[in-house]
Parts: C-alpha cells; sequence; structure tokens
C-alpha cells in the first residue's frame, strides 16, 4: 500500500514536472551579446479567441525579432502565473511579462523578481495600485476607456429615451481589471452625461460564452425582457452568449434589446453583420511588435512611461462589415 | 422511514428550502414551465436542462466513487469530447449532413470512452491510486483538447443538427433533459435490477475478499472509468452543441468538483460501497439552483463563492448523523432519549 502510494507521488511529480516546463523550449544561454534577449511572458490561458490572437502576435513578434521567449500558459490560474513568474525568477531571464489574470495578489512575487534585478513588464491587464511600484511599465488596452468609449455611445443613442433607460450587464472575470474598468468607465459617462438609466442586474459571465449564456437565461427568466433596452457585455464570447439565449427565448438581438460588447473578434463583427448587436468597442490584441520595442527599451535601461496605450477602434452598425475582413482574431 | 428515504430526506429538504426562497423572491413562475418555440422553458426548466451536463457526469463519478475511486479527468474529458465532434463538423464541407454528425458524436463518444478505459486499467491493472491516475489527464487532457482544436475555438454553424444535441426538444422536453433522464434510469435498472449494483459495492468495500469471493474486481473497475468517461464525453457533446463551439479551456471547467460535490451531496460516502444515484441527481439540481439563486435573490459576482460554500457546508453538516445528535440533543425528549439514540445509530450506519 505504501509503496503504491510512493510510485504514484512519484507519477504525479514526474508529470507536474513535464507540464512546468511543457511552455518554453530550452535556449537557457542567456542573453547574448547580439541583443537578443530571454524574455518569460506568463499569459493569461486561451481562453478566448482575443487570447489566442494575443499569444500568436507577441510569439511571432519575439520570434521576428529574434528574442527567445519563455512562454507559460497560466490556464486563469494565478496560483500557475505566480510558480510561472518564481520559475522565470530561478532561471534569470533577461525580462518578465505578465498578464495578469487578477489584480491582487501580487505584491510578493513581484517582490522576488524586484529583489532578483529582474524587470517586470505588464502586458494587457493591470494590477491594483499599491503594486505600482513593483513593475517598469504596462503596455495594453485602456480598459476604462474602453468602457468610456461604450458609454458614450449608449448615453447618444438613449439620449431621448424618456422613461429611463433599462441596462443588463455581463461583467468579465471577477476582480479581473478589463471587468472592474469597463463597468466603471461605462457608468462614469453614463452618469456624468446624466442620462437617466437603471441597471436592472449585472452579473459575472466570467468571460465565456457558457457563462454568459447561462446568466443571460437567468436574466431572461428572472426579469424578462420586455422592459429590457440594453445589454452591455464585457467581452464578445459573452455577448454571443448571451445572444443565443434572447434568440433562443424568441427575441431579436440587436432589435429588441441594443447590444454593445467589447473586443471585435471575427465572431462578434460577424453577429454585427447579421444585425445582432449594435456596437462594438475594439480591444486589441496584436500588439506583438510594440510590446518588443517597449522590452527592449526597458532592458537598455530607457525611461518608458509608466502605461501605453494600445491604439484601438470603435465600430457601429454602418462600419461592421467593412472591417469584418480585417480582423485578425 | 427506511436508510435509503432517510439519505434522501436532508438534500430534498435542502433542495425544497432553495425553490421556496425563489419563488419568493421572482414569483411562482420560477417552477412553472412556460413554452417557446416547442421547447419548454421557464427558470426551474432552464435549470435542468443546463444541469444535464453536470448530472452524467456525476452519475459517472458516483459508480467510480462506489468502488472507492474517483476520477479528476472528467472536465478534460468533457473538453476533449467536446473538441473532437466540434473539430470533426467544422472540417468537413457540409455541416449541416446528418451522417457527418452521427459520425463525430460517436468517434467523439469512442475515444472520451477509450480514455475512461484507460484511467480504469491505470487504477485496476497497474495499481495506480485513483487521484493519481486521473491527475494525470486533469492536467494534460485540456492541452490535448488545445491540441485538437489548434488553440482556437471551433465555431459550429447555427444550422448544423448537432445543435439540436443542446438546444432542441423531443415533445417539447430539451434533449438534454432526456439525454440525462435515460443514462440517469438505464444505470439504475442496470445497478439495481441486475447484480452489478451489488458488485460494485462489493468491490469498493472490500476490492481483495471480492476477488477472492470470485468476482472479476479489476473487469469492474475498468467498467465504471470507462462509463464515467463515456458520461463525461456525452456531457462536453451537449454544452458544445448548446454554445455551437468548444472550448478547451473553459468547457466543463471545474465541473469535476462539481460532480464530486453533488455525489457529496447525494449521500453517497468517498469511503466507496454504498451509493445512490437519485442522491446525486438531487445534489446535482441542488448545484444548478443554487446558482440561479445567488442572482435571483439579488447577491453581487463577488459572493458567489462564499454563498456556494455555505450552502454545502450547511447540506454536509445536516448528512452526519454525529452534528445531528448533537445539535438535536437539547430539543429531545429525557426519557426517550437513551432508548432512541442507540437505534438510531444504528440505522445511521
Amino acid at each position: 500500500m505504501f509503496k503504491k502510494a510512493l510510485a504514484g507521488i512519484g507519477a504525479g511529480a514526474l508529470l507536474l514536472g513535464m507540464a512546468a516546463c511543457g511552455g518554453g523550449d530550452g535556449g537557457s544561454e542567456g542573453g547574448g551579446d547580439d541583443g537578443s534577449l530571454v524574455i518569460g511572458f506568463a499569459q493569461v490561458g486561451a481562453e478566448s479567441a482575443w487570447r489566442t490572437a494575443n499569444s500568436t502576435s507577441i510569439q511571432e513578434a519575439a520570434k521576428a525579432a529574434g528574442h527567445d521567449l519563455k512562454f507559460v500558459d497560466g490556464q486563469q490560474d494565478q496560483e500557475k502565473q505566480i510558480a510561472a513568474v518564481r520559475d522565470f525568477i530561478n532561471q534569470q531571464v533577461d525580462v518578465i511579462v505578465l498578464a495578469p489574470v487578477v489584480e491582487t495578489g501580487w505584491t510578493d512575487v513581484l517582490q522576488e523578481a524586484e529583489d532578483a534585478g529582474i524587470p517586470v513588464v505588464l502586458a494587457d491587464r493591470g494590477v491594483e495600485a499599491a503594486d505600482e511600484a513593483l513593475y517598469v511599465t504596462r503596455l495594453g488596452s485602456d480598459f476604462a476607456e474602453e468602457g468610456r468609449k461604450a458609454g458614450t455611445w449608449a448615453a447618444e443613442t438613449f439620449a431621448a429615451d424618456a422613461d429611463g433607460t433599462r441596462i443588463l450587464e455581463l461583467q468579465g472575470t471577477t476582480g479581473s481589471a478589463p471587468a472592474n474598468d469597463r463597468k466603471a468607465g461605462f457608468f462614469e459617462v453614463l452618469d456624468a452625461e446624466g442620462l437617466n438609466y437603471e441597471i436592472v442586474d449585472s452579473q459575472s459571465g466570467n468571460f465565456t460564452a457558457e457563462e454568459g449564456k447561462a446568466v443571460m437565461e437567468t436574466f431572461i427568466t428572472t426579469h424578462g425582457l420586455d422592459g429590457i433596452d440594453l445589454l452591455y457585455a464585457h467581452n464578445d464570447e459573452m455577448g454571443l452568449g448571451a445572444i443565443q439565449a434572447i434568440e433562443e427565448a424568441g427575441k431579436v438581438p440587436g432589435t429588441d434589446i441594443q447590444i454593445i460588447i467589447v473586443d471585435g473578434s471575427t465572431a462578434g463583427f460577424q453577429a454585427g453583420v447579421d444585425g445582432k448587436l449594435n456596437y462594438i468597442v475594439e480591444c486589441n490584441p496584436a500588439f506583438g511588435p510594440q510590446l518588443m520595442d517597449v522590452l527592449e527599451s526597458v532592458v537598455a535601461g530607457d525611461e518608458v512611461e509608466k502605461f501605453t496605450p494600445v491604439e484601438e477602434g470603435v465600430f457601429d452598425a454602418t462600419q461592421f462589415e467593412a472591417e469584418l475582413p480585417n480582423r485578425q482574431f | 422511514m427506511n436508510a435509503y428515504a432517510k439519505r434522501l430526506m436532508w438534500p430534498v429538504l435542502i433542495l425544497v428550502a432553495l425553490i421556496a426562497v425563489n419563488i419568493i423572491t421572482t414569483g411562482i413562475d420560477f417552477i412553472v414551465p412556460s413554452v417557446n418555440d416547442d421547447r419548454l422553458g421557464g427558470a426551474f426548466v432552464n435549470i435542468l436542462r443546463r444541469s444535464a451536463p453536470l448530472l452524467l457526469i456525476a452519475l459517472g463519478m458516483t459508480l467510480v466513487i462506489a468502488t472507492k475511486g474517483i476520477d479528476l479527468s472528467v472536465g478534460a474529458v468533457y473538453a476533449i469530447g467536446a473538441a473532437i465532434a466540434c473539430q470533426m463538423i467544422i472540417d468537413s464541407s457540409d455541416q449541416t449532413a446528418a451522417g457527418l454528425v452521427f459520425s463525430a458524436i460517436a468517434i467523439a463518444l469512442v475515444v472520451t470512452a477509450v480514455i475512461g478505459a484507460w484511467n480504469g486499467v491505470m487504477v485496476a491493472y497497474f495499481g495506480i491510486q485513483p487521484i493519481v491516475a486521473t491527475l494525470i489527464l486533469m492536467i494534460a487532457g485540456r492541452g490535448i483538447a488545445q491540441l485538437i482544436t489548434g488553440g482556437q475555438i471551433p465555431k459550429v454553424q447555427d444550422a448544423s443538427p448537432f445543435t439540436e444535441l443542446g438546444r432542441g426538444a423531443f415533445l417539447t422536453v430539451p434533449i438534454p433533459i432526456w439525454i440525462a433522464a435515460l443514462v440517469l434510469v438505464a444505470l439504475a435498472l442496470l445497478t439495481r435490477r441486475t447484480a452489478l449494483g451489488m458488485l460494485l459495492e462489493s468491490v469498493g468495500g472490500n476490492p481483495e475478499a471480492s476477488r477472492l469471493a470470485g468476482i472479476r474486481s479489476k473487469g469492474i473497475t475498468v467498467l465504471v472509468y470507462l462509463v464515467c468517461g463515456l458520461c463525461a464525453g456525452l456531457a462536453g457533446l451537449i454544452g458544445a452543441a448548446n454554445l455551437g463551439s468548444a472550448d478547451a479551456n473553459n468547457g466543463g471547467q471545474w465541473i469535476e468538483l462539481d460532480a464530486i460535490l453533488a455525489v457529496v451531496i447525494g449521500g453517497t460516502a468517498l469511503l466507496g460501497g454504498r451509493f445512490f444515484l437519485l442522491g446525486t441527481t438531487i445534489g446535482v439540481v441542488i448545484i444548478g439552483t443554487l446558482e440561479d439563486t445567488i442572482i435571483n435573490v439579488g447577491l453581487s459576482s463577488q459572493w458567489q463563492f462564499t454563498a456556494k460554500a455555505i450552502v454545502v457546508f450547511v447540506v454536509a453538516l445536516l448528512q452526519s448523523p454525529e452534528f445531528r445528535g448533537w445539535f438535536l440533543k437539547p430539543f429531545k425528549r429525557k426519557p426517550a432519549a437513551p432508548a432512541t439514540a442507540p437505534a438510531e445509530e444504528a440505522v445511521a450506519k
């Protein structure tokens, strides 16, 4: 019995070891004299087409620039990301890129990186303000600005809505930066513009189509859709799931209820072309080349701003069809 | 009241309480089904429909746990089943062809059954502890699913008959509910009307004694893991058909934990031996109803996990004869206490 248990633990340990080094491929020679860098990149996961496009962009940009990228998929688990960052510190990489799955709980591991003298650059998502001294810069989307863009459109569209705008919101993963900021930016503008609105319900759909659809079904059975004017979904996977739920309830998404999504994947734009949603706020994943420039300046010791925004657009119903072929994810 | 009914009593009471809370907050419409496009809808029917994948997995898990095992790989197998079917369908030229959909479903089920059987072989023949044997695929399985989908989320056309598996209805009852109910009845008949159930409990109670008594315990162990893998694959197909897509990373995430929870809420002990398929079913419906309750009573998303933990905590306490004895002690009449307490304990054991 004891022997079996030992064998089991051994097999498990072996497997975890395999999983742990399954991410990057070799290349321990470190930053050579040719200016090539060893970059440790702790990605959130592959939870959406957006994320996959982001990973691809960064991997291709690193390859094109001749850098050695150690890529670890965090599978949306902060523990895995923390373990990955510790691995990078042990391997003495030149620079660590972190796309934190949630905003809190990074102080210890970021401090360890600083103690080891390895600069940390945040990609895409941010961490809480208290940890601001522990990273060099954040390159990514301005989520609050995305929320404000969505809010601006909503405030204009529903300005003439005399009986008050009734809003449903599908939030992203609870505690994540995009969920917090897209919510805050959106309602900041609605309040500033003095729109008469009511939040009928607001729940997390965890950024997935599965939960977005399930939560929307519950919204529909609980509140009905008759008095609802607007659905604001923090990403397009959740929005697309919600569109299915609205259709299955016998309503017409985009007409019976107006829909705003953030992200703008091919599938999202296709739904827009089909008339199933009304406004898309872009969240651009293809910032790999821009990231490489930032990393090179950071390692060279140049002064960089604390935040570098990625360029992003907005699209309404008249622009969906023209923009669809340009989508990269 | 016999022992079986007694086991079911506490989970049923919790479920009734949850339903009552929902009816109070959202009205009687919560429980009354409505008909939409020839498909039953309404809050509670939706809960049952969405619970179908979890129920399938929890039923398989119940059998595995009856043999004193556990299967942590079901969430990953769910993702693999979904990935195989969706990828096969989007790779073909005509996604609406019925033959293609049937073969995609068949291949996904065969592969997931083989994966389940492999878990069983590792446990029964190689003597690897179940938690370790299935942990391997729990970790590696989602990677396999990602390899199948090439890291993308394959999206099946809405017109493909495949989506019927998750969205369609037969005689107005949603297809996922039909499938889950049929599997429940089939497994119940198989384990209660034949000797298989007794053999399972015997293997779970003492595999060596069962072997010496002439039971092929290894074969039975492989069989239950195979059934568990098959159930997980079927659950993945229903989940993928509902969304029309397969998400290798998030599809069925943490479903193994919800399944184990449902089994435990339903009164099956993790120590193996006696198992309760109906109890598991009630456990699944409790978990499904709980998620809706959190939204209906207006708790924010931040409360989701805490609320779930509190309900599970209460169920676990109510399931414990020791806790009930301690809790009810002050309320019991003195003369009756010495006479009934030992008798009750005997029944509970």
